[in-house]
Protein backbone atom coordinates (compact mmCIF):
# COMPACT_ATOMS: atom_id res chain seq x y z
CA UNK A 1 0.00 0.00 0.00
CA UNK A 2 1.55 3.29 -0.74
CA UNK A 3 0.92 5.84 2.22
CA UNK A 4 0.63 8.58 -0.27
CA UNK A 5 -0.41 11.90 1.04
CA UNK A 6 -3.96 11.64 0.27
CA UNK A 7 -4.55 8.47 2.72
CA UNK A 8 -2.84 10.34 5.46
CA UNK A 9 -4.83 13.42 4.79
CA UNK A 10 -7.79 11.03 5.10
CA UNK A 11 -6.59 9.22 8.07
CA UNK A 12 -5.90 12.43 10.19
CA UNK A 13 -9.08 14.15 9.19
CA UNK A 14 -11.33 11.20 10.19
CA UNK A 15 -9.62 10.70 13.27
CA UNK A 16 -9.87 14.80 13.90
CA UNK A 17 -13.50 14.48 13.23
CA UNK A 18 -14.26 11.37 15.34
CA UNK A 19 -11.99 13.32 18.17
CA UNK A 20 -14.12 16.71 18.05
CA UNK A 21 -17.39 14.58 17.62
CA UNK A 22 -16.76 12.71 20.69
CA UNK A 23 -15.73 15.55 22.88
CA UNK A 24 -19.30 17.36 21.88
CA UNK A 25 -21.01 14.29 22.65
CA UNK A 26 -19.48 14.21 26.44
CA UNK A 27 -19.72 17.82 26.54
CA UNK A 28 -23.57 18.04 25.12
CA UNK A 29 -24.35 13.93 24.87
CA UNK A 30 -23.68 13.42 29.09
CA UNK A 31 -25.86 15.70 30.65
CA UNK A 32 -28.80 15.34 28.31
CA UNK A 33 -28.22 11.45 29.43
CA UNK A 34 -28.81 12.80 32.73
CA UNK A 35 -31.31 14.48 32.39
CA UNK A 36 -33.13 11.86 30.61
CA UNK A 37 -31.92 9.77 33.12
CA UNK A 38 -32.70 11.76 36.62
CA UNK A 39 -35.29 14.49 35.57
CA UNK A 40 -39.02 14.19 34.66
CA UNK A 41 -40.21 17.48 32.56
CA UNK A 42 -42.97 17.54 29.78
CA UNK A 43 -41.62 16.23 26.75
CA UNK A 44 -38.45 14.22 28.52
CA UNK A 45 -39.86 11.04 25.73
CA UNK A 46 -40.19 13.26 22.83
CA UNK A 47 -36.38 14.78 23.11
CA UNK A 48 -35.10 10.91 23.76
CA UNK A 49 -36.99 9.87 20.72
CA UNK A 50 -35.90 13.27 18.41
CA UNK A 51 -32.28 12.66 19.68
CA UNK A 52 -32.36 8.56 18.83
CA UNK A 53 -34.01 8.96 15.80
CA UNK A 54 -30.31 8.62 13.87
CA UNK A 55 -30.11 5.81 15.24
CA UNK A 56 -32.82 4.51 12.78
CA UNK A 57 -33.03 6.50 10.11
CA UNK A 58 -31.08 5.88 7.03
CA UNK A 59 -27.98 8.47 7.72
CA UNK A 60 -28.82 10.39 4.34
CA UNK A 61 -32.28 11.34 5.98
CA UNK A 62 -30.46 12.20 8.97
CA UNK A 63 -28.45 14.29 6.64
CA UNK A 64 -31.14 15.80 4.94
CA UNK A 65 -32.04 17.09 7.83
CA UNK A 66 -28.96 18.41 9.13
CA UNK A 67 -29.23 20.66 5.52
CA UNK A 68 -32.69 21.78 6.63
CA UNK A 69 -31.10 22.90 9.88
CA UNK A 70 -27.82 24.15 8.70
CA UNK A 71 -27.89 24.73 4.92
CA UNK A 72 -27.32 28.47 3.92
CA UNK A 73 -31.69 28.46 4.19
CA UNK A 74 -31.66 26.27 7.02
CA UNK A 75 -33.75 27.93 10.09
CA UNK A 76 -30.13 27.81 11.95
CA UNK A 77 -28.17 28.32 8.96
CA UNK A 78 -29.14 31.62 7.71
CA UNK A 79 -28.52 33.60 11.06
CA UNK A 80 -24.54 32.00 10.85
CA UNK A 81 -24.90 33.55 6.88
CA UNK A 82 -26.29 36.51 8.10
CA UNK A 83 -24.36 37.57 11.08
CA UNK A 84 -21.29 35.94 10.29
CA UNK A 85 -21.04 35.19 6.38
CA UNK A 86 -20.20 31.83 7.16
CA UNK A 87 -21.63 28.31 6.40
CA UNK A 88 -20.95 25.25 7.90
CA UNK A 89 -22.00 23.34 5.06
CA UNK A 90 -19.51 21.47 2.53
CA UNK A 91 -16.69 22.41 5.80
CA UNK A 92 -14.89 19.79 7.90
CA UNK A 93 -16.98 21.39 10.85
CA UNK A 94 -19.82 19.99 8.64
CA UNK A 95 -18.28 16.43 9.09
CA UNK A 96 -17.79 16.95 12.68
CA UNK A 97 -21.81 17.79 13.18
CA UNK A 98 -22.75 15.12 11.26
CA UNK A 99 -20.81 12.72 13.50
CA UNK A 100 -22.11 14.31 16.34
CA UNK A 101 -25.49 13.71 15.50
CA UNK A 102 -25.25 9.88 13.93
CA UNK A 103 -23.40 9.06 16.99
CA UNK A 104 -25.25 10.54 19.46
CA UNK A 105 -27.95 8.06 20.16
CA UNK A 106 -25.31 5.58 21.11
CA UNK A 107 -24.50 8.31 24.45
CA UNK A 108 -27.57 8.87 24.74
CA UNK A 109 -29.00 5.23 25.07
CA UNK A 110 -26.10 3.34 26.90
CA UNK A 111 -25.13 6.62 28.80
CA UNK A 112 -28.99 6.98 30.25
CA UNK A 113 -29.30 3.12 30.91
CA UNK A 114 -26.04 3.45 33.19
CA UNK A 115 -27.19 6.61 35.05
CA UNK A 116 -30.62 5.37 36.08
CA UNK A 117 -29.01 2.36 36.74
CA UNK A 118 -27.25 3.57 39.58
CA UNK A 119 -29.22 2.98 43.19
CA UNK A 120 -31.28 5.73 43.78
CA UNK A 121 -30.68 5.05 47.76
CA UNK A 122 -27.08 6.34 47.29
CA UNK A 123 -28.22 9.25 45.55
CA UNK A 124 -30.73 9.90 48.44
CA UNK A 125 -28.12 8.51 50.72
CA UNK A 126 -25.78 11.56 49.47
CA UNK A 127 -28.56 14.32 49.64
CA UNK A 128 -29.24 13.52 53.31
CA UNK A 129 -25.55 14.00 54.11
CA UNK A 130 -25.49 17.62 52.70
CA UNK A 131 -24.60 17.08 49.28
CA UNK A 132 -25.92 19.05 46.48
CA UNK A 133 -27.51 17.65 43.47
CA UNK A 134 -24.03 18.93 41.39
CA UNK A 135 -21.62 17.30 44.34
CA UNK A 136 -23.76 14.15 44.15
CA UNK A 137 -23.65 14.05 40.47
CA UNK A 138 -20.07 14.20 40.34
CA UNK A 139 -19.11 12.07 43.17
CA UNK A 140 -21.55 9.21 43.20
CA UNK A 141 -23.71 8.92 40.38
CA UNK A 142 -20.85 10.00 37.43
CA UNK A 143 -18.45 7.43 39.13
CA UNK A 144 -20.99 4.51 40.01
CA UNK A 145 -21.95 4.67 36.11
CA UNK A 146 -18.74 5.00 34.51
CA UNK A 147 -18.44 1.72 32.92
CA UNK A 148 -21.59 2.54 30.76
CA UNK A 149 -20.55 6.01 30.41
CA UNK A 150 -17.19 4.57 29.09
CA UNK A 151 -18.76 2.22 26.90
CA UNK A 152 -21.15 4.89 25.36
CA UNK A 153 -18.05 7.04 24.66
CA UNK A 154 -16.12 4.36 23.15
CA UNK A 155 -19.54 3.16 21.11
CA UNK A 156 -19.73 7.04 19.87
CA UNK A 157 -16.12 7.15 19.07
CA UNK A 158 -16.25 4.69 16.85
CA UNK A 159 -19.74 5.48 15.11
CA UNK A 160 -17.88 8.72 14.37
CA UNK A 161 -15.12 7.24 12.56
CA UNK A 162 -17.59 5.00 10.11
CA UNK A 163 -19.77 8.19 9.64
CA UNK A 164 -20.37 8.21 5.88
CA UNK A 165 -23.74 8.89 4.62
CA UNK A 166 -24.98 12.11 6.87
CA UNK A 167 -21.52 13.51 6.49
CA UNK A 168 -21.71 13.15 2.37
CA UNK A 169 -24.81 14.88 2.37
CA UNK A 170 -23.70 17.84 4.56
CA UNK A 171 -19.53 17.71 4.04
CA UNK A 172 -19.76 16.68 0.40
CA UNK A 173 -16.70 14.41 -0.58
CA UNK A 174 -14.14 17.38 -1.59
CA UNK A 175 -10.46 15.69 -1.80
CA UNK A 176 -8.20 17.34 0.35
CA UNK A 177 -11.03 19.02 2.10
CA UNK A 178 -13.85 17.33 3.39
CA UNK A 179 -13.21 13.57 2.24
CA UNK A 180 -12.46 11.17 5.29
CA UNK A 181 -12.06 7.86 4.94
CA UNK A 182 -14.88 6.35 4.55
CA UNK A 183 -15.60 9.00 1.93
CA UNK A 184 -12.26 8.75 0.28
CA UNK A 185 -12.79 4.68 0.12
CA UNK A 186 -16.17 5.47 -2.01
CA UNK A 187 -14.58 7.55 -3.91
CA UNK A 188 -11.51 5.13 -4.48
CA UNK A 189 -13.47 2.45 -5.08
CA UNK A 190 -16.32 4.01 -7.51
CA UNK A 191 -13.25 5.23 -9.70
CA UNK A 192 -11.73 1.93 -10.14
CA UNK A 193 -8.70 2.12 -8.02
CA UNK A 194 -9.43 -1.06 -5.69
CA UNK A 195 -6.10 -1.23 -4.59
CA UNK A 196 -5.96 1.85 -3.03
CA UNK A 197 -9.18 1.15 -1.49
CA UNK A 198 -8.66 -1.54 -0.49
CA UNK A 199 -5.11 -0.09 1.89
CA UNK A 200 -7.44 2.07 3.14
CA UNK A 201 -9.94 -0.47 3.87
CA UNK A 202 -7.46 -2.83 6.14
CA UNK A 203 -6.21 0.66 8.14
CA UNK A 204 -9.76 2.62 9.20
CA UNK A 205 -10.22 -1.38 10.29
CA UNK A 206 -7.27 -1.27 12.32
CA UNK A 207 -7.18 1.81 13.72
CA UNK A 208 -10.92 1.00 14.60
CA UNK A 209 -9.55 -2.32 16.22
CA UNK A 210 -6.96 -0.80 17.88
CA UNK A 211 -9.40 1.68 19.43
CA UNK A 212 -11.77 -0.99 20.54
CA UNK A 213 -8.93 -2.90 21.99
CA UNK A 214 -7.42 0.39 23.97
CA UNK A 215 -10.84 0.90 25.32
CA UNK A 216 -11.33 -2.81 26.48
CA UNK A 217 -8.44 -2.49 28.33
CA UNK A 218 -8.20 0.58 29.69
CA UNK A 219 -11.71 0.10 31.17
CA UNK A 220 -10.65 -3.62 32.27
CA UNK A 221 -7.43 -1.86 33.82
CA UNK A 222 -9.10 1.04 35.92
CA UNK A 223 -12.20 -0.90 37.01
CA UNK B 1 -34.69 18.86 71.16
CA UNK B 2 -37.10 16.27 69.57
CA UNK B 3 -39.22 16.05 66.59
CA UNK B 4 -42.77 16.96 65.07
CA UNK B 5 -44.38 15.28 62.35
CA UNK B 6 -47.72 15.77 61.03
CA UNK B 7 -48.10 14.71 57.51
CA UNK B 8 -50.50 13.39 54.87
CA UNK B 9 -49.45 11.75 51.53
CA UNK B 10 -51.33 10.23 48.84
CA UNK B 11 -49.83 7.31 46.30
CA UNK B 12 -51.62 4.93 43.79
CA UNK B 13 -53.16 2.45 46.09
CA UNK B 14 -52.18 3.60 49.48
CA UNK B 15 -52.58 6.85 52.13
CA UNK B 16 -50.86 8.26 54.99
CA UNK B 17 -51.87 10.59 57.28
CA UNK B 18 -50.12 10.30 60.64
CA UNK B 19 -49.30 12.77 63.95
CA UNK B 20 -46.95 12.15 65.95
CA UNK B 21 -44.26 14.22 67.87
CA UNK B 22 -41.33 12.50 69.96
CA UNK B 23 -38.87 14.30 72.72
CA UNK B 24 -35.00 13.63 73.34
CA UNK B 25 -35.17 9.79 73.26
CA UNK B 26 -35.88 6.42 70.94
CA UNK B 27 -38.86 6.51 69.42
CA UNK B 28 -39.99 3.01 67.40
CA UNK B 29 -42.31 3.47 64.79
CA UNK B 30 -43.42 0.07 64.94
CA UNK B 31 -45.94 -1.66 62.34
CA UNK B 32 -46.58 -4.51 60.03
CA UNK B 33 -44.30 -4.01 56.43
CA UNK B 34 -46.07 -1.78 54.16
CA UNK B 35 -47.72 0.30 56.85
CA UNK B 36 -45.94 3.37 55.62
CA UNK B 37 -43.16 3.38 58.38
CA UNK B 38 -40.52 4.29 55.77
CA UNK B 39 -42.42 6.46 53.41
CA UNK B 40 -43.12 8.74 56.73
CA UNK B 41 -39.17 8.91 57.18
CA UNK B 42 -39.07 9.77 53.61
CA UNK B 43 -41.09 12.22 54.17
CA UNK B 44 -39.39 13.96 57.28
CA UNK B 45 -35.78 13.60 55.08
CA UNK B 46 -37.39 15.42 52.23
CA UNK B 47 -37.00 13.01 50.10
CA UNK B 48 -40.52 12.65 49.27
CA UNK B 49 -43.18 15.86 49.49
CA UNK B 50 -45.57 15.31 51.41
CA UNK B 51 -49.20 16.46 50.11
CA UNK B 52 -49.85 18.45 53.35
CA UNK B 53 -48.77 19.18 57.05
CA UNK B 54 -46.20 20.38 59.33
CA UNK B 55 -42.50 18.94 59.59
CA UNK B 56 -40.29 20.36 62.49
CA UNK B 57 -37.28 19.70 63.84
CA UNK B 58 -35.64 20.84 66.72
CA UNK B 59 -37.64 24.07 66.74
CA UNK B 60 -36.45 24.15 62.73
CA UNK B 61 -39.86 24.27 59.93
CA UNK B 62 -38.93 21.48 57.60
CA UNK B 63 -41.82 20.92 55.73
CA UNK B 64 -45.22 23.42 56.39
CA UNK B 65 -47.81 23.10 53.35
CA UNK B 66 -49.76 25.92 54.86
CA UNK B 67 -46.61 28.76 54.33
CA UNK B 68 -45.28 26.79 51.20
CA UNK B 69 -41.84 25.80 53.39
CA UNK B 70 -39.89 22.53 51.96
CA UNK B 71 -36.65 22.22 52.96
CA UNK B 72 -34.06 20.46 50.52
CA UNK B 73 -32.82 17.03 51.96
CA UNK B 74 -29.38 19.08 52.32
CA UNK B 75 -30.58 22.09 54.49
CA UNK B 76 -31.94 19.24 57.04
CA UNK B 77 -29.97 17.96 59.66
CA UNK B 78 -30.60 14.55 59.43
CA UNK B 79 -28.64 11.56 60.08
CA UNK B 80 -30.69 8.65 58.15
CA UNK B 81 -29.44 5.11 58.24
CA UNK B 82 -30.86 3.29 55.27
CA UNK B 83 -32.48 -0.14 55.53
CA UNK B 84 -29.52 -1.44 53.09
CA UNK B 85 -27.16 1.00 54.41
CA UNK B 86 -26.54 3.37 51.21
CA UNK B 87 -22.35 2.62 51.49
CA UNK B 88 -20.87 4.40 48.53
CA UNK B 89 -19.30 1.05 46.96
CA UNK B 90 -16.57 3.27 45.40
CA UNK B 91 -15.17 4.69 48.32
CA UNK B 92 -13.10 3.31 50.85
CA UNK B 93 -14.51 3.21 54.49
CA UNK B 94 -12.73 6.61 55.30
CA UNK B 95 -14.05 8.60 52.46
CA UNK B 96 -17.31 7.07 53.34
CA UNK B 97 -17.32 8.63 56.88
CA UNK B 98 -16.12 11.62 55.45
CA UNK B 99 -18.27 12.09 52.93
CA UNK B 100 -20.61 12.66 55.56
CA UNK B 101 -18.63 16.04 57.22
CA UNK B 102 -20.17 18.18 54.43
CA UNK B 103 -20.03 21.89 56.32
CA UNK B 104 -18.10 20.46 59.54
CA UNK B 105 -14.98 23.04 59.69
CA UNK B 106 -11.68 21.53 58.27
CA UNK B 107 -10.19 21.59 61.40
CA UNK B 108 -12.56 19.66 63.92
CA UNK B 109 -13.10 17.09 60.58
CA UNK B 110 -10.27 15.02 61.73
CA UNK B 111 -10.94 15.37 65.16
CA UNK B 112 -14.58 13.88 64.49
CA UNK B 113 -13.52 11.18 62.67
CA UNK B 114 -10.59 10.19 64.82
CA UNK B 115 -13.64 9.90 67.71
CA UNK B 116 -16.36 8.36 65.91
CA UNK B 117 -13.98 5.83 64.18
CA UNK B 118 -12.97 5.03 67.70
CA UNK B 119 -16.43 5.05 69.40
CA UNK B 120 -17.55 2.57 65.94
CA UNK B 121 -14.53 0.24 66.30
CA UNK B 122 -13.81 0.91 62.52
CA UNK B 123 -10.42 2.98 62.48
CA UNK B 124 -8.82 -0.16 61.37
CA UNK B 125 -11.13 -0.28 58.31
CA UNK B 126 -10.40 3.28 57.16
CA UNK B 127 -8.89 2.08 53.87
CA UNK B 128 -11.32 -0.48 52.74
CA UNK B 129 -14.49 -1.15 50.28
CA UNK B 130 -17.42 -1.73 52.05
CA UNK B 131 -17.34 -5.00 50.18
CA UNK B 132 -14.40 -6.14 52.23
CA UNK B 133 -16.04 -5.52 55.66
CA UNK B 134 -18.65 -7.70 57.26
CA UNK B 135 -22.33 -6.63 57.60
CA UNK B 136 -21.87 -5.55 61.23
CA UNK B 137 -18.77 -3.64 60.07
CA UNK B 138 -20.70 -1.66 57.83
CA UNK B 139 -23.76 -0.89 60.16
CA UNK B 140 -21.31 0.77 62.33
CA UNK B 141 -19.69 2.88 59.57
CA UNK B 142 -23.15 3.51 57.94
CA UNK B 143 -23.79 5.03 61.56
CA UNK B 144 -20.42 7.21 61.62
CA UNK B 145 -21.44 8.67 58.76
CA UNK B 146 -24.54 10.03 59.79
CA UNK B 147 -23.28 10.95 62.72
CA UNK B 148 -20.37 13.18 61.37
CA UNK B 149 -22.67 16.29 60.84
CA UNK B 150 -23.90 15.82 64.42
CA UNK B 151 -27.27 16.02 63.45
CA UNK B 152 -30.46 17.29 65.30
CA UNK B 153 -32.37 13.79 65.04
CA UNK B 154 -31.33 10.08 63.68
CA UNK B 155 -33.45 7.85 61.36
CA UNK B 156 -32.83 4.84 61.50
CA UNK B 157 -35.22 2.38 58.62
CA UNK B 158 -34.97 -1.16 59.82
CA UNK B 159 -30.77 -0.95 59.64
CA UNK B 160 -31.00 -4.44 61.91
CA UNK B 161 -33.31 -6.51 59.44
CA UNK B 162 -30.18 -8.32 56.92
CA UNK B 163 -28.45 -9.48 60.17
CA UNK B 164 -28.20 -12.84 62.12
CA UNK B 165 -29.91 -12.73 65.61
CA UNK B 166 -26.74 -12.45 67.29
CA UNK B 167 -25.30 -9.81 65.64
CA UNK B 168 -28.63 -7.74 65.78
CA UNK B 169 -28.34 -8.05 69.24
CA UNK B 170 -24.81 -6.57 69.47
CA UNK B 171 -26.38 -3.71 67.57
CA UNK B 172 -28.81 -3.62 69.70
CA UNK B 173 -26.76 -2.68 72.35
CA UNK B 174 -24.66 -0.84 70.58
CA UNK B 175 -27.39 1.68 69.77
CA UNK B 176 -28.35 2.10 73.43
CA UNK B 177 -24.57 3.33 74.04
CA UNK B 178 -24.60 5.96 70.85
CA UNK B 179 -27.72 6.99 72.61
CA UNK B 180 -25.74 7.30 75.83
CA UNK B 181 -23.28 9.02 74.06
CA UNK B 182 -24.26 11.63 71.22
CA UNK B 183 -27.52 12.67 72.91
CA UNK B 184 -29.52 12.45 69.75
CA UNK B 185 -33.37 11.90 69.32
CA UNK B 186 -33.62 8.85 67.35
CA UNK B 187 -36.74 7.57 65.31
CA UNK B 188 -36.25 3.80 64.37
CA UNK B 189 -38.70 1.89 62.35
CA UNK B 190 -38.93 -1.91 62.65
CA UNK B 191 -41.16 -4.61 62.14
CA UNK B 192 -39.80 -6.98 65.15
CA UNK B 193 -41.50 -6.56 68.36
CA UNK B 194 -38.24 -7.71 70.15
CA UNK B 195 -36.41 -4.79 68.98
CA UNK B 196 -38.92 -2.59 69.81
CA UNK B 197 -39.43 -3.81 73.58
CA UNK B 198 -35.92 -3.78 74.08
CA UNK B 199 -34.53 -0.25 72.42
CA UNK B 200 -37.72 1.80 72.80
CA UNK B 201 -38.42 4.94 74.86
CA UNK B 202 -41.93 5.04 72.97
CA UNK B 203 -43.60 3.31 70.32
CA UNK B 204 -45.60 5.00 68.05
CA UNK B 205 -48.21 1.67 66.46
CA UNK B 206 -48.69 2.10 62.31
CA UNK B 207 -51.33 0.08 60.55
CA UNK B 208 -52.13 0.71 56.72
CA UNK B 209 -50.99 4.51 56.96
CA UNK B 210 -51.82 5.68 59.76
CA UNK B 211 -51.26 5.69 64.07
CA UNK B 212 -53.63 3.28 66.17
CA UNK B 213 -51.53 3.84 69.16
CA UNK B 214 -48.72 5.53 70.32
CA UNK B 215 -47.33 5.90 73.95
CA UNK B 216 -44.83 4.59 76.33
CA UNK B 217 -43.23 1.31 75.66
CA UNK B 218 -44.76 0.09 79.05
CA UNK B 219 -48.28 1.34 77.83
CA UNK B 220 -47.92 -0.33 74.41
CA UNK B 221 -46.79 -3.41 75.93
CA UNK B 222 -49.17 -3.98 78.53
CA UNK B 223 -52.41 -1.89 77.06
CA UNK B 224 -52.66 -2.78 73.41
CA UNK B 225 -55.63 -0.40 71.82
CA UNK B 226 -56.64 -2.87 70.13
CA UNK B 227 -56.92 -6.25 68.27
CA UNK B 228 -54.56 -4.75 65.64
CA UNK B 229 -52.16 -4.25 68.22
CA UNK B 230 -52.67 -6.99 69.53
CA UNK B 231 -52.19 -9.22 66.44
CA UNK B 232 -48.99 -7.05 65.97
CA UNK B 233 -47.21 -8.39 69.34
CA UNK B 234 -48.71 -11.71 69.27
CA UNK B 235 -46.68 -14.33 69.68
CA UNK B 236 -44.19 -12.12 70.55
CA UNK B 237 -43.65 -13.78 74.22
CA UNK B 238 -39.92 -13.33 73.36
CA UNK B 239 -40.41 -9.62 73.07
CA UNK B 240 -42.53 -9.20 75.84
CA UNK B 241 -40.04 -11.22 78.23
CA UNK B 242 -37.43 -8.70 76.84
CA UNK B 243 -39.24 -5.64 78.05
CA UNK B 244 -39.90 -7.68 81.27
CA UNK B 245 -36.20 -8.08 82.09
CA UNK B 246 -36.37 -4.34 81.07
CA UNK B 247 -38.56 -2.80 83.42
Amino acid sequence: MIMDSSVVFSLRLSLQVAFAATVLIIVIGLPIAYLLARKNFPGKELLDISLTLPLVLPPTVTGYYLILAFGRNGFIGRYLYKWLDWSIMFTWYAAVLASFVVALPLMIKTGRAALEGVDRNLINAAYTLGHSEWETALKVTLPLAKRGLLAGIVLSFARALGEFGATLMVAGNIPGKTDTMPLAIYSLSASGEREQAAGMVVLLTLVAALFLYLANRYSRRIF
Amino acid sequence: MGLSVCVNKKLTGFSLDVSWAIGDELAVLFGFSGSGKSLTLQLIAGLMKPDGGVITANGKTYFDAARHVNAAPQQRSLGYVFQDLALFPHMTVRQNILFGAKGVPEDERNERYRELTETFYVAALENKRPSEISGGQKQRVAFARALMRRPDVLLLDEPFSALDTPLRIEMRAFLKDLRKTFQVPVVLVTHDAGEAASLADSIIVYSEGSVIQSGSTADVFSNPADERVKRLLLGQEDALRTFDKRR
